[in-house]
């Protein structure tokens, strides 16, 4: 429980808050992009480099520059905005929040309940040049696997997103 | 309190935080993005239980994380592209007015 830890999950707590709960759906990108740093930046701290920089090429570098897009291509025209902007506490508000709450508190019990075993806290040093050999050798067939979704999701992100009917638009 | 109590902590945080979002924002693209909190929890849990684990030369957290984040980018781009794809019937991303699966 370092001071580092303490900032690190700071900036990764309210970047991901303020994205849950801007109004503007681009000012709710940009606090993912900075609760998404954190995170890699936590990834870094726990030793495993490879995983924060891929944390952040794909997530920071990738997947919201995706979702700007989106909100920009489904919103152009009109008001950035959630339609009731009133802040007021509605049913459903209280519900998903009773929810969240419900889990965290459920989630906290179980690891604060029990007593704290001991834990290798020695420093693993990982280099790419380990990944690389575990990933050419024992998790081959994951990662042939996961070069099939990937084909799989690309045609198919393309397919779902293009115009099927071009003369009527 | 160990460290890795402390990390697991923040982990179930973020989950909630994601699950709360998933629950209470009603643009589809927010709720997207809160189910990718939740699976960005599940991936701390895996490198904090790889660092204090008992064995962290086998790497096995590590090359989980590696490919739950690939299958998280295919399936926030296949997600958006169907909200993309909704929204062109739809002219709408709100969840409310999604009501009807006909086209």
């Amino acid at each position: 429980m370092t001071l580092i830890f303490l900032i690190l999950a700071a900036i990764t707590i309210v970047g991901t808050a303020a994205a849950m709960s801007f109004r503007n759906p681009i000012h709710c990108i940009l606090g993912l992009t900075v609760g998404l740093v954190g995170l890699a930046m936590l990834f870094l701290h726990l030793g495993a480099q490879f995983v924060g920089f891929t944390q952040i090429i794909v997530y920071v570098g990738a997947v919201a520059i995706l979702a700007v897009f989106a909100i920009m291509m489904t919103q152009g025209g009109r008001r950035l905005t959630e339609t009731a902007t009133k802040p007021q506490i509605t049913p459903s508000l209280l519900v998903g929040g009773t929810v969240a709450g419900a889990v965290f508190a459920v989630l906290g019990w179980a690891m604060l309940g029990r007593p704290s075993t001991a834990i290798h806290s020695v420093q693993p040093v990982v280099s790419v040049n380990q990944i690389g050999q575990l990933l050419m050798h024992n998790y081959v067939l994951p990662l042939e696997i996961m070069a099939v979704l990937l084909t799989a999701a690309l045609i198919g992100a393309v397919i779902l997103a293009m115009p099927q009917e071009r003369g009527k638009r | 309190m160990n460290p890795l109590t402390g990390y697991l902590l923040l982990s179930a945080l973020l989950f909630s935080i994601g699950l709360a979002g998933a629950l209470l924002r009603r643009n589809a693209i927010l709720v997207l993005i809160g189910i990718e909190l939740m699976l960005n929890a599940a991936n701390l849990n895996f490198i904090a239980f790889w660092r204090y684990g008992p064995n962290p030369s086998a790497l096995t957290g590590v090359m989980f994380t590696i490919f739950s984040i690939t299958v998280a980018a295919a399936e926030a781009a296949v997600g958006l592209g169907i909200i993309l794809a909704v929204y062109r019937h739809t002219k709408t991303t709100d969840l409310n007015e999604m009501t009807s699966l006909k086209g």
